[in-house]
């Protein structure tokens, strides 16, 4: 494993052109997760520079969600060190954007969609939420960036699953995040919705030298956009650009067990993952859960 | 209705003089409407209308236990209701819990409550006063402790109102940015704990949901703006309340009826008002192309 990142760490380098002399927006150095005495990782180094999509990749509880977490100082790590522009990661950085795993509001969920994006400026502050021109202009500014604006006033609970998801972007671009990290956003969205909401999270990151981690069980949707991969199972680690980890060798070498695959029509196919892992990586057409 | 009834309910004779007698009442109703108003927006954001209900069982309870002791009703039911809002908020984080935790305290308070109301030797309409209001009798004391109480609890939700609606709303990515989750918690129930402590002393146990989650509800049929909505819900509280207490005044039936019935039916012409706003045409889906 320590091999292959090490491998992927020149590649990077020659790879990326914002080159090694910009410093790492996100640095994990060493680190290990461990449930008392199951250990879903370690030995994670990784390095995210601006501008970088990263993927995460693995089964259903391989501790995807839970390195996340760690990044957002929510789930201390059980070694190893996690380090967000130079700094300990702490909860509540401002410099980082986080979407978590959907749930969809509830209809009666008593906020506009506007509102739900402004959250995100200073909904943790405490004290009278006062209402500024400044304030109402960098909403105005963000609705349009994640094309809502003719939701602005709309409830966010009555809203589909796709426009919520795309107001949860806004939520956590608008403060002027350097990182963003998201929890399968593209899952239970129909193609159309996913190539919407993967267009706007790749425009962020070109448009602000913004990094992103996106958690995904489906890499199809985000291929041509990702530049690395953090493949996580069975307690082990394997980071890289797309063709170095996604291959016959290495996810068999990962489970133990013969895993194909299979590149075919610019989208990749795993075949034969062992039941731990039964999501494999092909499209699955989610059906939409929105109730419009 | 019979002449009789009617007259029972509603009489208008002498009411300028009535209405000085009742200066207290109406402050007191004004003040709690507004509270009532405010807290309940966030109780229904979160989802906690039977917790208070459950509270104010407690609340009961200690009020109660406060008669028959003899350390005063407000006092007891302070006790009562902290101590079920902090249970609640401490044990109930996640809303199956709480739901399991709020049927596990409600017979629990309302049987303390009948016990020792039970044992109570004094007057009779003091311990009916307890489950269904007393807003008559609010003298100076009673009227500077309520005043005092609502405005603790009305500038603690001004100082938390927005970390408090996004852990409402958000509660992963809130507490991503940085809020506190237990200690916002915490301090909202402790809120909600004097918000129905006062309630109850006023409209009784069984009607506080009348003022601290039918006017929030009602409100939030018809807006769903952060400013509108807890305005409308203020002024709707208040008006229930001092519309209550003014066609209360000359009847002799008590007077949480009155308060229940303006705050239902404000409640049914938000609902009709909202119906006829969802027909409105709605915005068209929007066009996203890559």
């Amino acid at each position: 494993m320590t091999d292959l990142a090490r491998v992927d760490h020149h590649e990077r380098v020659s790879h990326h052109d914002t080159g090694p002399e910009v410093p790492a927006v996100l640095s994990v150095r060493g680190a290990a997760l461990a449930y008392g005495d199951r250990t879903l990782w370690s030995g994670l180094d990784l390095d995210v520079r601006p501008g970088q999509f990263v993927a995460v990749l693995g089964p259903n509880g391989a501790g995807k969600t839970s390195l996340l977490r760690a990044i957002l100082g929510t789930q201390p790590l059980t070694a190893g060190s996690i380090e967000i522009l130079g700094q300990p990661v702490r909860r509540g950085h401002p410099l980082v954007g986080y979407v978590p795993q959907q749930h969809l509001a509830d209809r009666g969920t008593p906020l506009r969609a506007r509102d739900f994006v402004g959250l995100g400026l200073n909904g943790h502050r405490f004290g009278l939420p006062l209402p500024s021109r400044e304030r109402r202009r960098t909403v105005d500014a963000m609705l349009a960036t994640v094309q809502a604006t003719p939701l602005a006033k709309m409830r966010i609970g009555d809203l589909s699953g796709g426009e919520q998801q795309r107001l949860r972007i806004g939520q956590a671009l608008i403060g002027k995040s350097r990182l963003l990290l998201c929890d399968e956003p593209l899952i239970s969205l129909d193609l159309y919705q996913q190539r919407a909401v993967s267009t706007l999270i790749d425009q962020s990151r070109r448009d602000a030298d913004r990094a992103v981690i996106m958690i995904t069980h489906d890499v199809n949707p985000v291929l041509d956009m990702v530049d690395t991969v953090v493949y996580l199972a069975a307690g082990q680690v394997r980071i890289g650009p797309v063709r170095e980890v996604l291959t016959s060798a290495v996810l068999s070498d990962l489970y133990q067990t013969p895993v194909d695959v299979i590149h075919a029509r610019g989208r990749i196919i795993v075949v034969g993952l062992p039941d731990i892992a039964h999501e494999g990586h092909e499209a699955h057409p989610h059906p939409v859960r929105g109730r419009r | 209705m019979t002449p009789d009834l009617w007259g029972e309910l509603f009489r208008f004779d002498n009411y300028a003089e009535l209405l000085a007698l009742v200066q207290n009442s109406i402050i007191a109703g004004a003040v709690l409407g507004l509270t009532g108003g405010l807290i309940g927006v966030f109780v229904m954001a979160r989802d906690m209308a039977f917790a208070v209900h459950a509270i104010s069982e407690l609340s009961f309870a200690g009020a109660a236990a406060g008669l028959l002791l003899g350390v005063g009703v407000v006092e007891g039911s302070l006790a009562g209701s902290l101590a079920a809002a902090l249970l609640i908020g401490v044990l109930g984080s996640r809303a199956r819990d709480r739901n399991s935790i709020i049927a596990v305290l409600m017979p629990f308070g309302l049987g303390l409550g009948i016990l020792c109301l039970a044992l109570y030797s004094g007057r009779a309409a003091n311990k009916f006063g307890l489950l269904t209001g007393q807003i008559v009798a609010v003298d100076n004391p009673r009227l500077t402790a309520l005043l005092v109480i609502c405005g603790i609890v009305v500038v603690g939700l001004l100082v938390v109102w927005r970390p408090l609606t996004f852990l409402s709303i958000d509660p992963q990515v809130a507490e991503a940015r940085g809020v506190p989750r237990v200690a916002v918690s915490v301090f909202f129930m402790i809120l909600l704990g004097l918000a129905v402590a006062v309630s109850v002393q006023i409209v009784g146990s069984l009607l506080v949901l009348s003022i601290l989650v039918t006017p929030a509800a009602a409100a939030l049929r018809v807006s769903a703006s952060p400013l509108v909505v807890p305005l409308l819900s203020a002024l709707f509280a208040v008006v229930a309340m001092v519309g209550g207490i003014m066609l209360a005044l000359g009847g002799s039936v008590p007077i949480s009826p009155y308060v229940t019935t303006l705050s239902f039916l404000i409640y049914l012409g938000c609902r009709v008002v909202g119906r006829v706003q969802d027909r409105r045409p709605r915005l068209p889906a929007l066009v996203t192309a890559p």
